[in-house]
């Protein structure tokens, strides 16, 4: 589903003496099959931002297309359900939304809500709970018995369950142990290689953003200040570091050795394209495989 | 969420949001038990005028506290058609049906009820929309100090009500959070007939509680070890002064309340 912003504005209690400005004109267009990152400092609006897309929050002002759903300040809920149902929202700790008595039967929640009938939402379940990583052992606990990571898997599989076209993470890795955020974020990868979901992810891990997404759009207070391709992104060191955002390690790392006297054909950006370029000038008899 | 305006402080700099809150607090209290003793067209006259002051004064727009009254809408509504429909035999008998009557007294009762409902919520709102919950809290444990002689736990009381305020708004954001996350998950609250809207209940309340639960439980984790100890005679950081405001303050109402008390028909 391709997104589409023109001039959101949006502010949290309109018209109170607590009326707090969030979002300020963003525009954009996010392609079909996408994966778009979305970094910024804390407060910067991401979070605001992202909540538009499946009208949790609806604009002050301006208009969001998300394939023929338009939303638009004056929208009402009741038009709004066909649309939650294709974004899927995995929100910031999302193990905090679990409830039912078996984790077979909340992840079967979200698709029962959209019409499914019980039985087949919970065969759906056991196979989204495989998807995420976890065996169906664990269909029959309670959710609040199993560990936090477990817990993380439990609620995205409920995410997943309905399944959306367009998948949207709020720091879904935050708090996991390295492995937990590397098997995610392959999941996350994977659906979005395979299946051709859209993904919409926040974060402040930039190695993530260089190894997985497309594109990136960059917020700072409020504002869209930067939209494009990742490459273009992470072009500038300077300008990252005004918007109180680091390079990827892997890039930080190249420039250390460029200090050196190590030229680059590309910016390397991942370690994978690191250690290639570094391979590939290293003078071929001096070269030893270890 | 946001409408219920009931344990939200609005800051602002206003004489109200200055006074001290033992005067603040004391001063709402007799005004509830004035409301309650006023029986005579002027004596409403006076208590609405007095709140009508107090709001002028707390800078704060009147429409915030229409739009705080909305959610108790239905309860005054409701108060107000049975007390009429019950109504006592006195004046003219406008409808009369089995054990349901409507007279001009009932009415007249019925009425008076609405108001005292207004002028009750448009006070404590105005009390708490002017006074941060620590300092609710800070004033209503001074004003408790003289029950340490009869051997009631004061400061554990004061704590436990500090604790309790300071998590209405930590829960309801929580609240909100969650309904967020269940709304992504397809479900409409406040929609459908009442069963319906219990059922959507159930994923609201019940990570509501967990999460309360496991933020209760290392909140006394992290209290303990910082080496807090119940019954322990413990300084304030908030020391509480009574400036000559909250006399002049206190002179005022209490003329009003004097006034009130002269022109209630006893």
């Amino acid at each position: 589903m391709a997104i589409t912003f023109e001039h959101v504005d949006f502010t949290y209690q309109a018209g109170t003496p607590m009326a707090n400005p969030a979002l300020t004109d963003i525009s954009f267009s996010a392609p079909d099959n996408c994966f778009l990152a979305i970094i910024g400092h804390t407060g910067s609006g991401k979070s605001t931002l992202i909540q538009q897309i499946n009208a949790l929050l609806k604009p002050t002002a301006g208009q969001i297309k998300i394939d023929d759903f338009t939303i638009t300040p004056k929208t009402t809920n009741a038009d709004l359900k066909p649309l939650r149902r294709h974004v899927g929202m995995v929100f910031q700790f999302p193990e905090s939304q679990l409830f039912a008595e078996t984790v077979r039967q909340d992840i079967a929640f979200g698709p029962q809500n959209f019409g499914m009938s019980e039985d087949d939402a919970l065969v759906l379940a056991d196979k989204m709970l495989e998807d995420v990583g976890l065996s169906t052992v664990y269909a029959d606990r309670s959710p609040f018995e199993l560990s936090g990571g477990q817990m993380r898997r439990v609620a995205i599989a409920g995410v997943l369950a309905m399944q959306p076209k367009v998948l949207i993470l709020d720091e879904p890795t935050a708090g996991l142990d390295p492995q937990g955020r590397q098997e995610m974020m392959s999941l996350f990868e994977r659906l979005h290689r395979e299946q051709g979901l859209s993904i919409i992810l926040v974060t402040h891990q930039m190695e993530d953003v260089a190894q997985y997404a497309e594109e990136v759009a960059v917020m700072r207070q409020g504002r869209l200040v930067k939209y494009g391709a990742t490459r273009e992104i992470f072009a500038d060191p300077q300008w990252l570091t005004e918007n109180q955002l680091a390079e990827p390690i892997a890039a930080q790392f190249a420039q250390n050795l460029s200090r050196r006297g190590i030229t680059w054909s590309a910016w390397p950006l991942t370690a994978e394209e690191l250690a290639d370029q570094l391979a590939s000038q290293w003078p071929k008899g001096e070269r030893t495989d270890v | 969420m946001s409408s219920i305006l009931f344990g939200r402080y609005l800051p602002l700099d206003s004489v109200v949001h200055r006074l001290d809150p033992r005067a603040k607090l004391l001063l709402s209290f007799f005004y509830i038990v004035l409301v309650f003793m006023a029986n005579s067209l002027w004596s409403y006259v006076i208590l609405v005028a007095m709140t009508l002051g107090a709001i002028l004064a707390s800078k704060i727009n009147l429409g915030f506290f229409l739009k705080g009254i909305r959610p108790l809408l239905w309860l005054i509504i409701f108060t107000v058609i049975v007390q009429m429909l019950f109504s006592p035999v006195g004046g003219h008998t406008y409808f009369h049906w089995a054990f349901l009557r409507i007279t001009t007294l009932g009415i007249i009762t019925a009425g008076i009820i609405a108001v005292r409902f207004l002028l009750i919520i448009m006070t404590s709102t105005l009390l708490t929309l002017t006074t941060q919950p620590l300092d609710i809290a800070t004033g209503l444990a001074s004003l408790m100090k003289p029950l340490r002689w009869v051997k009631v736990p004061v400061d554990t009381l004061a704590m436990m009500l500090s604790i309790a305020l300071r998590f209405v708004p930590t829960l309801m954001d929580e609240a909100v959070k969650i309904m967020n996350a269940q709304r992504a998950r397809g479900v409409d609250f406040g929609e459908g007939n009442l069963f319906k809207q219990a059922h959507s209940l159930i994923p609201l309340m019940i990570p509501l509680f967990m999460s309360a639960f496991n933020r209760a439980e290392d909140l006394s984790i992290a209290m303990e070890a910082r080496g807090y100890q119940d019954s322990e005679h413990r300084s304030q950081y908030r020391i509480l002064t009574w400036h000559r405001r909250d006399t002049i303050t206190w002179l005022i109402f209490a003329i009003g309340f004097a006034a009130i008390l002269v022109f209630r028909r006893w």
